[in-house]
């Protein structure tokens, strides 16, 4: 399965061409661009781990480029976002998000069900890749 | 025509009998509004015969303390502050026989925090005064000291983004079809197909509550099936806004009640329940941390007809203070009601902290929100994916697209039409970013998306020829470039 979370799943992985207009939009925007990493996808995981801070003050894509090349360097294993966050007031908070590199098999959810009384059922969504330990899930390096 | 004022002062004013509404002090032209008065904008269509003033202070008189005739008991009262004031009545531009009638409140004539007080002030009696062909309530300026008594948006579109995991683009939707008939299992297989194929968010419809052919409870348990096995399936959050509305506040609780304890993120109330009860749903979801979506049933019955009633922007404005999280605000290009420039106003009111007057809008106030959390508006009706470039233009990023028809008319089936949908608007949102004309080559970006998704094209060859284009009934009385003096 592929895991459809962020902004532009549902198209063709993007080139890096295409992720630089992205952060290029976001620049301009005035935005900081953080990229972030994990293999633990679950839908309710918001706290990827940071590839250093926001890049705050930074004006050309480039240097995003250049950090995200870094990390799939680390971490090409894992999936990979990059989230733009804007501090206006009234919003402070992420304005763009979006995954640009991805595990090479994405084994993806299972659902538990916990039956309870009467019809009612409890559901749980499981990362079939999670039961192993972080660091050795997708094949780990 | 904003003559001097022709209030009677002293004990001539007390004096038993009758006296025009404009002598016993509602129509003041030199009276400058107080920055914590409500101000009220009618368009006042006089009977034939009736002095617009006079008309215009009647107004004033009946929607505060007036009766038709002198009391000697508001001389026990601080009578003058609690008049409500009208004072500017201008033309109505290509209008002959309206008036635009600017009427000021005091902040004392309203209960904190209850739009059942406002409304029954505003709109309460005067609607049906006599010497009135029709009465239409434009817009009203809140002020800060007002809006603050409210709790506002349970939720708002900050946290629904965070909670919902959802940044950069409008999030997706679909009414399940057919409105009525499906039971609860048929019914959460729509559910189910929607959100796989790539939609964040279905929704009962207005009339959905609970029928013979499928009760709440079965709703609600198939409905949750769904949602967390297409959350499993695409390891995104999903939602499903299950319709709590039911005949007593009572089972509307229990409804909500049980929607959270299956793990719901949002329920969903219709307009018809009332200002009062959509106020106790939004501090129920605020409490239980649920998304609240307003359906905006009935609305058309009041709002849609430009010399009488009430105007949609001023029930967005009401409906931000009352504290739902959803408002369906129209389409623009869709099957219902909605002039660009009248819609653009109403997804202001719905979005921004601040909205200048811009009349071209219909927008006649400076409206300050003191940072009460924003509504997010809905656009649903008639439309699909062949239109994405116009809606995304229209409408802008913070707004729930819902395609019905659009998602589950899909010749392929329910999860092609939603895959249709969102790979169109992510392929749309993907050329805005890159600063591409999307409006004008939108067709040419969809068809370039289309070659690497059957679903999209066969979603662009059924729809293509669909349009909805009628005359408006509601649209702003001010071109852009009239200057008007405020």
């Amino acid at each position: 399965m592929r895991v459809t979370q962020g902004c532009f799943s549902f198209l063709p992985d993007l080139t890096d061409e295409q992720i630089s207009k992205q952060v290029q939009y976001c620049l301009a925007n005035g935005w900081a661009v953080n990229i972030e990493f994990t293999d633990d996808p679950h839908p309710r995981n918001s706290f990827w781990e940071m590839w250093g801070l926001p890049m705050f003050d930074l004006r050309d894509a480039a240097g995003v480029l250049m950090e995200l090349s870094e990390c799939r360097k680390v971490y090409g294993d894992r999936y990979i976002r990059l989230s733009a966050f804007d501090s206006s007031h009234g919003w402070e908070s992420v304005r763009l998000s979006f995954i640009v590199n991805r595990p090479a098999d994405e084994p993806g959810f299972r659902l538990d069900r916990h039956e309870v009384a009467g019809r009612g059922i409890r559901y749980t969504t499981n990362s079939y890749a999670a039961d192993r330990p972080e660091g050795q899930r997708y094949g780990g390096k | 025509m904003n003559a001097i004022s022709m209030t009677v002062r002293g004990k001539d004013r007390y004096k038993s009998g009758v006296m025009e509404y404009k002598k016993m002090g509602y129509w003041e032209p030199d009276y400058t509004p107080k920055d914590t008065d409500i101000i009220a904008l009618f368009r006042v269509t006089p009977q034939d015969g009736v002095d617009p003033i006079e008309a215009s202070a009647a107004v004033a008189g009946e929607s505060s303390t007036a009766t038709w005739t002198v009391v000697w008991t508001d001389r026990l009262t601080a009578a003058e502050k609690y008049r409500a004031k009208c004072f500017r009545v201008d033309p109505v531009p290509n209008s002959p026989g309206q008036y635009f009638a600017y009427i000021a409140y005091d902040l004392d004539l309203f209960e904190n925090g209850s739009i059942a007080n406002l409304s029954a002030s505003i709109i309460g009696n005067v609607f049906g005064f006599k010497p009135l062909k029709a009465l239409r309530l434009e817009d009203m300026r809140l002020p800060v000291a007002y809006v603050k008594t409210f709790q506002g948006p349970a939720t708002g579109i900050v946290v629904e983004r965070e909670r919902m995991d959802k940044f950069g683009r409008p999030l997706l939707g679909a009414t399940v079809k057919p409105k009525l008939g499906l039971s609860g299992r048929n019914y959460g297989r729509v559910v189910y197909e929607a959100l796989k194929g790539g939609l964040d968010f279905t929704k009962d419809d207005e009339n959905i509550n609970s029928q013979p052919f499928m009760h709440w409870r079965e709703r609600f348990l198939y409905c949750m099936e769904a949602v967390n096995k297409a959350q499993a399936a695409s390891g995104e959050i999903k939602g499903t806004y299950l319709n709590v509305t039911a005949g007593t506040m009572e089972d509307m609780y229990e409804r909500a009640e049980f929607a959270k304890e299956l793990g719901s993120v949002i329920i969903m109330i219709d307009l018809v329940i009332g200002y009062t009860a959509i106020q106790s749903m939004a501090k129920w979801a605020r409490r239980n941390d649920m998304i609240l979506h307003l359906h905006r049933a009935g609305h058309s019955t009041y709002t849609r007809q430009r010399n009488h009633g009430v105007s949609f922007r001023v029930i967005a404005k009401w409906m931000r203070l009352a504290g739902v999280d959803h408002i369906h605000a129209g389409t623009v290009v869709g099957k219902l009601e909605g002039d660009p420039a009248t819609t653009r106003g109403y997804y202001d009111i719905c979005r921004e902290d601040f909205n200048p007057t811009r009349l071209e809008h219909g927008v006649f106030f400076d409206q300050s929100w003191a940072s009460l959390n924003k509504m997010m508006p809905v656009a649903s009706g008639g439309i699909h994916a062949g239109q994405m470039h116009q809606l995304l233009d229209h409408l802008g990023e913070d707004v729930i697209l819902q395609f019905g028809g659009g998602t589950i008319g899909h010749p392929m089936g329910i999860q092609a039409g939603a895959t249709a949908n969102r790979v169109a608007l992510e392929a749309m949102i993907l050329a805005r970013n890159e600063g591409r004309d999307y409006l004008h080559e939108g067709p040419e970006i969809l068809a370039k998306a289309a070659a690497t998704c059957t679903p999209l094209k066969a979603a662009l060859e059924v729809w293509k020829d669909v349009t909805f284009n009628y005359e408006s009934t509601d649209m702003p009385d001010y071109a852009p470039t009239a200057s008007v003096s405020m």
